[in-house]
């Protein structure tokens, strides 16, 4: 551990939520406009990763004229490193339950969704078990608000909102254009709210807590804790509860095995951040690479030197040259060119300008992808590349 | 109406209706920006991503086919970005696909080649990933060939099948890297429900769709000196040749078509309206036949209302999709299924020929009518009715390949026997036309009078609208038709399966009802058809059916009841409609198919 330790572990999500009936009817009997504005003040931002500000994203919908609304649960965690959905649904689902229930008090809605991940299919006895708790209790209290779980088949991209919306539709899961966005145009073309398992839970502390306490947390743009998921080269992986706005050296003194080489910070989607780099690198929404601070939906692997760099790379392009659904061109050829492409300039069928070119197409796939997965490749693609070129080519 | 938005392409400002996409507000301004997921046809997907743009301020481009216009935005279609983005995307395209161009069908009519051609992809840098993977060429339909290999996975096919014709026979299997247009469980084409209506033909970018085309079998047929090689034509063919031949959209090319036809070495060149003017006869008499055994006898057996049997793509469809109501179908073939019975019948008796000799082609503005003239029961002259079956597209490429200067042509006629048509055998090319000539013979048939509309145009059944509803009151009929005095003939009319579905599944829920019903597998009918030059558009067909109704105009005799040459097969061969022998050449049966 270093002298100039940081790191601070929270603890709300994982606490008990034996009270969750009384915040419930406490909340759905608040007018829909203050539980909007607690949420607002307290400067949540959607934590499955792309950040965006849950408050607004429940007003956005609560805007919308329309008899029938939805709530979403995006429990799809399919993020390769994240593994904290599954820690709340099995350990805290009432907090899950309840935010989706008072979210649905705010816009208007009287039907939630769980979209649970395929391979998660062992949580739903129990999950459903809650459900009908949960249902028994909103009848006593008169509140007409009812849960489904639908299990996802097993895509990644189904965590793509809108191509959620289509696989619980029956249909391909297959990203839409957007506008719209699901909030006039979400679930059976419904305004829609969807929100991340861990999302959901960060209400309930805000609704049981207020939310000066959650805004304490943190630093600024990036307020609050956040569940890390942390894997790979660590003595103690596993997962934790930690303020946002932390230094990656901080992390790494207190996980890394004393050898960490390179930490990927937010999935294969996400960027990996070179041992120069964590002193500079903060954990938190705004900024880019080369700057402060890291966005990231929590997943935290670590690697050490015995690591190759280059097999990381391509264990992440096969993971998106298969997840893609190959709708959009830049993503499905894309893929495919970027891991052909580092293939064979390591076996020197290319020479080593070729990393260049494909850099340049990254940039392109970041420009024109159709959805986030497409857009996201390049992040660790670049990373990894321009970090460790030598491993790339030797 | 609401308030026009103002934005800025290309540092041009102009003002858009709310909801323009950018792709229509650049074209609107005379900007071009490429595009090839797109088609005015389907609704918009986005997916190809080689429209997109800058819009100033936003780090990512958009697509133009899927971004509404928004106030005071600031679009770049050329910026440096653009252009790098696009050409990459193009190249990604060219990587996947099996760019042998030379040795495709559809070389020089090619979206994707256009596009590699403007914008110059002249090297290969991406590695190619066409010999990496396991392409199949699906080779199985009598009408459709499936290149995988050519695919670029713009699924229009797929929207094509989807939202036009309601058969979902293609579909969109597999993600990633192994995503691909599939049918059910990947059987061959000629498996599954496919209707070989050929539209996924017309709407396909590259040859990964392309018709399966007789274009040598006929060469050799004309070069063989036993064969006598007799020519037809389909109404609709006359209006959309001239687009491959360098003529506008529905221009009408009717004599030179039969000059070059007979400049190509055909023995005869006939026309398939002639039998279209048969098929009415047959089909009208069938109709007030099952009216008079509703209505007077109250057979419970008869099925009413009928339906037409012109369009093969419509006849696979219902015995795919409606098996227990194939009663309720014409048992009349379609003209060119008549035409070749009496080809090899009729036609070689009168000239003194061996039938065995008489070899039939016949060209058609569609695909499914290569499944048809292959069909088993297809033998009623006793041998194959019709040998081969050519698009309006391979009937070009003939014209082109034996060098005629098809603009310099003079006019020529059909020649005789099977060769006469009436105003009513042309308008079978454009929807609702089978059915407005049907009304002109059938109401003077009942009543000894016209039609009751002005210039015998029978202008509800007319337009590009889906479905179309008609009825016609019959008042003082003859006097073997007094049970239909007071009848309102109820009528519809449906173009593009869709429609299809949409009457049948009202008439199985019992909310219509109708006596006589048209269908066309096609939009627009076969003026729109899958062996129709491409491009297709709403715009184009329009055109195409200017066409048709201008012919009719212009044709001096305009019942099919008037075709003198009608009047002599009858005399001669036929006897009367519905008699023996028309039953036994003239009509057919249908089979129930599996659904999928």
């Amino acid at each position: 551990m270093s002298s100039n330790y940081q790191l601070k572990r929270v603890d709300f999500i994982f606490k008990d939520e034996k009270d969750w009936k009384e915040i419930l009817k406490n909340n759905i009997n608040r007018p829909p406009q203050e539980l909007i504005n607690e949420l607002i003040s307290s400067e949540l931002k959607g934590r499955g990763g792309a950040g965006f500000p849950t408050g607004l994203k429940w007003k956005l919908t609560a805007e919308v004229d329309d008899m029938t609304k939805y709530v979403i649960c995006n429990a799809d965690e399919g993020e390769p490193g994240t593994f904290k959905d599954r820690e709340i649904l099995s350990k805290v689902p009432f907090k899950v339950l309840t935010s989706m229930a008072v979210c649905g008090h705010v816009i208007g809605s009287k039907e939630g969704y769980i979209y649970l991940r395929g391979e998660y299919f062992f949580l739903q006895p129990e999950l459903n078990k809650a459900i009908c708790e949960f249902e028994q209790y909103c009848q006593e209290i008169n509140f007409d608000f009812r849960i489904r779980i639908f299990m996802g088949s097993g895509a990644y991209i189904c965590g793509e909102e809108t191509a959620l919306f289509e696989s619980m539709e029956g249909k391909r899961g297959e990203p839409r254009n957007k506008p719209p966005f699901p909030s006039n145009f979400g679930y059976m073309g419904k305004p829609t709210v969807i929100n991340n398992v861990e999302t959901l839970a960060h209400t309930y502390t805000i609704f049981e807590f207020g939310a000066k306490r959650f805004y304490d947390l943190g630093v600024q743009y990036s307020r609050g804790s956040k569940l890390f998921s942390v894997s790979g080269d660590t003595p103690k992986p596993g997962i934790y509860e930690l303020e946002l706005g932390m230094s990656l050296e901080d992390f790494v003194d207190e996980f890394g095995d004393g050898d960490t080489k390179a930490v990927q910070v937010g999935g294969a989607s996400g960027f990996l951040v070179p041992r120069k780099r964590f002193g500079e690198t903060t954990i938190g929404f705004q900024g880019k690479l080369t700057g402060i601070s890291l966005p990231t939906g929590g997943s935290m692997m670590l690697f050490n030197s015995s690591r190759s760099m280059y097999n990381v790379l391509d264990n992440y392009l096969e993971f998106f040259r298969e997840e893609s659904c190959g709708q959009c061109t830049p993503c499905r050829v894309g893929c495919q060119q970027l891991l052909n492409g580092i293939k064979a300039v390591k076996r020197g069928e290319k020479n080593a300008l070729y990393l260049d070119k494909l850099l340049r197409l990254t940039e392109t796939m970041q420009y024109t992808a159709k959805c986030g997965l497409g857009q996201s490749v390049a992040n660790s693609f670049s990373s990894i590349v321009e970090n460790f070129r030598e491993e790339m080519i030797y | 109406m609401a308030k026009k938005i103002k934005i800025t392409i290309n540092e041009l400002t102009v003002e858009v209706e709310p909801g323009t996409s950018i792709l229509e507000a650049a074209r609107e301004t005379g900007v071009i920006i490429p595009t090839l997921c797109y088609h005015k046809d389907l609704c918009v997907a986005g997916n190809c991503r080689v429209c997109v743009v800058e819009i100033v301020g936003q780090k990512r481009l958009s697509a133009a086919c899927a971004t509404p216009c928004d106030e005071g935005m600031d679009i770049l279609t050329n910026s440096f970005k653009v252009r790098n983005s696009r050409k990459h995307i193009i190249e990604l395209l060219l990587s996947e696909h099996n760019a042998d161009c030379t040795r495709c069908y559809k070389n020089g009519n090619c979206e994707l080649q256009k596009l590699a051609s403007d914008y110059k992809i002249m090297t290969q840098d991406f590695i190619r990933l066409v010999p990496l993977k396991n392409y199949t060429i699906d080779q199985f339909s009598p009408s459709i060939i499936k290149d995988d290999s050519k695919c670029i996975r713009c699924q229009r096919c797929v929207r094509t099948c989807e939202e036009l014709q309601g058969v979902n026979a293609l579909t969109v299997a597999y993600k990633g890297d192994r995503m691909k247009i599939a049918t059910f469980f990947e059987k061959p084409m000629n498996d599954v429900i496919c209707t070989n209506c050929g539209q996924c033909i017309n709407h396909c970018p590259t040859g990964a769709l392309v018709e399966k085309n007789y274009i040598e079998e006929v060469w050799d047929a004309i070069a063989d000196k036993n064969c006598h090689v007799i020519v037809q034509t389909a109404p609709a063919v006359r209006v959309g040749l001239g687009e491959e031949l360098g003529y506008e959209y529905g221009s009408r090319v009717t004599g030179k078509m039969v000059a070059a036809l007979k400049r190509l070495g055909f023995d005869a060149v006939m026309d398939t309206d002639f039998t279209a003017d048969l098929t009415i006869l047959e089909e009208g008499t069938e109709l007030l036949t099952r009216l008079k055994r509703a209505l007077v006898n109250h057979d419970p057996d008869v099925k009413l209302p009928m339906a037409t049997s012109c369009s093969p793509g419509w006849i696979k469809y219902i015995e795919h999709m409606y098996p227990e109501y194939l009663d309720h179908l014409s048992t009349c073939k379609s003209p060119q299924q008549m035409f070749g019975a009496l080809a090899k019948t009729y036609y070689a008796r009168a000239r003194n020929l061996d039938p065995e000799k008489i070899v039939s082609v016949s060209i058609m503005p569609c695909t499914a009518k290569k499944f048809e003239s292959n069909r088993p029961e297809m033998h009623d002259s006793g041998y194959r009715d019709v040998d081969y079956v050519l698009t309006t597209r391979e009937l070009a490429i003939m014209i082109k390949q034996a060098g005629i200067d098809f603009m310099k042509l003079g006019d020529m006629p059909f020649d005789r026997l099977m060769g006469e048509s009436t105003g009513a055998g042309v308008i079978f090319g454009a929807t609702g036309g089978v059915m407005e000539a049907a009304l002109r013979t059938a109401y003077e048939l009942v009543t000894g009078r016209d039609v009751p509309f002005e210039n015998l145009n029978i202008m509800p059944v007319r337009g590009m609208e889906g479905v179309k509803e008609a009825s016609i009151r019959i008042e003082n009929p003859l006097e073997q038709w007094a049970f239909l005095d007071g009848v309102e003939l109820k009528c519809a009319v449906a173009h593009g399966l869709i429609n299809a579905k949409k009457v049948m599944d009202s008439i199985l829920s019992g909310k219509s009802q109708y006596h006589f019903i048209e269908f066309m597998a096609c939009p627009g009918g076969c003026l729109g058809g899958g062996g129709q030059p491409i491009p297709t558009s709403p715009e184009i067909r329009r055109k195409r059916a200017e066409a048709i109704y201008a012919e009719d105009l212009g044709m001096p005799l305009r019942k099919s009841h008037q075709n003198p040459e009608i009047v002599k097969i009858y005399a001669d061969f036929l006897e009367k409609p519905m008699s023996e022998k028309s039953h036994h050449l003239l009509h057919t049966k249908y089979s129930p198919r599996e659904r999928f």
